[in-house]
């Protein structure tokens, strides 16, 4: 029975729907930490606020990169015809 | 009235960025809806991303391009022909002289093999890439060179400060005294990468940067440049690690080793998932209309598009700066000479 359940196209695909919410829950966290710190910080100092929103953007283009790699996988998974 | 007039502009920006990204929406879907049948969503966007011998831009008689098929087999020698006559009139592939398409690739009825030289759309879209790098590049450096004491103007004036933050912010403070050897890599690579990514956002444009073969040379290039840089601190560093404990340099060898291909590798992956998926988002927002069948989605998913295509423009910076970084840090931790302790 778990076989037919393995075998069965329609669970992989409710499986990438799964994937891809984790994904960006992932990314959720990942850019909301980067930015909650880089607002502290920016609000400890205020003169370094642009130096600390470039480097802001930048790591978070980093970490979005993670999230997306998650979604073309999954958007594999779900154009599949069994 | 000057309450208006003072949202007239920004107004005006909305409305044109609004029609930029409603062009791509029309062009496949017809085809699929006028039949009746369901739009195959994962079809259209797979096309829209992958690399293919035709380059379609809209439907229609003229819509297509047909790229030349060029195919090398050791048995046929060097055959070139139009890729109209791979299909016939109801886009099937038929074959011809013996060679038949088969989804991406093209393969020889005899079973002999056949190497693909063809010019695809992602490499048409490379040379167009290439010619205007070459016009934009051509054009400010021969500003330069006529007049070096004027004052830049035009072009020049917007391509110098971006020159300069390549040079000031990702060069020199990464690779150290010896920047400019390594200058006109790192300012090719970051305009190579720039000019990809925002001509893959255009309607209609091929997907080139987000070609995972294209990403692939891009880190090679890196790969080779840092390998062939490194001086003897470097290799040093890699199979006898000082200042470390014999059993654990045995166990850091391989894992140093392994980290000389990562590091190109995750250059390549983060490039291609960066842009690919940037691609990819935007086409199922734009196909969520054909799906619903309904204009409310179509209102709501071209705003969303809108958005998106903005954080999209942001992120073809962002990826080639990252790019264009790291190899820089790369290049400056081969080349590097320090003191030992």
């Amino acid at each position: 029975m778990l076989f037919a359940l393995l075998v069965d196209i329609s669970y992989a695909i409710m499986g990438a729907g799964i994937g891809a919410g984790l994904a960006a829950i992932g990314a959720g966290i990942g850019i909301g930490r980067i930015g909650g710190s880089a607002m502290e910080a920016m609000a400890r100092q205020p003169e370094s606020a642009n130096k600390l929103q470039g480097s802001m953007l930048i790591i978070a283009a980093l970490v979005e990169v993670i999230a997306l790699f998650a979604i073309v996988i999954c958007f594999l998974i779900s154009i599949r015809e069994a | 009235m000057s309450a208006f007039s003072h949202y007239l502009k920004p107004l005006f920006t909305v409305a044109l960025a609004f029609l930029l990204v409603s062009v791509p929406a029309f062009a496949q879907e017809h085809e699929a809806s006028s039949h009746g049948e369901e739009l195959n969503v994962g079809d259209v966007i797979m096309n829209h991303v992958k690399d293919d011998h035709v380059w379609h831009f809209w439907d229609g008689h003229y819509g297509t391009l047909y790229l030349p098929v060029i195919v090398y087999s050791s048995e046929r020698g060097l055959e070139i022909f139009s890729s109209r006559n791979l299909f016939d009139d109801h886009h099937n592939y038929v074959p011809y002289k013996g060679y038949r398409k088969e989804g991406s690739r093209i393969v020889h009825e005899s079973g002999a093999s056949v190497v693909d030289l063809s010019i695809t759309k992602n490499v048409a879209m490379l040379f167009l890439n290439a010619a205007l790098m070459l016009f934009v590049f051509l054009t400010v450096a021969g500003r330069y060179k006529k007049n070096p004491a004027k004052a830049p103007s035009g072009l020049q004036s917007f391509m110098e400060p971006v020159i300069l933050f390549v040079r000031d912010e990702i060069v020199k403070p990464n690779i150290g005294p010896k920047y400019e050897k390594y200058l006109p890599y790192m300012l090719t690579l970051f305009f190579f990468i720039l000019f990809g990514n925002l001509l893959g956002l255009l309607p209609g444009a091929a997907n080139l940067t987000g070609n995972i073969a294209v990403t692939l040379t891009l880190a090679f290039f890196t790969f080779l440049i840092t390998n062939f840089s490194g001086n003897r601190n470097y290799w040093s560093h890699i199979f006898w690690t000082p200042g470390v404990p014999l059993p654990l340099r045995i166990i850091i060898l391989p894992v140093e080793l392994i980290g000389v291909f990562t590091k190109p590798f995750a250059l390549l992956i983060r490039l291609f998932a960066a842009i690919t998926a940037g691609h990819i988002v935007i086409l199922s927002l734009l196909c969520l209309a054909f799906v619903f069948r309904a204009y409310w989605v179509g209102g709501v998913a071209s705003a969303f598009v809108v958005l998106i295509s903005l954080i999209e423009i942001l992120v073809a910076g962002i990826q080639a700066y990252v790019f264009t970084l790291f190899s820089s840090l790369y290049i400056g931790m081969a080349i590097e000479e320090h003191d030992h302790h």
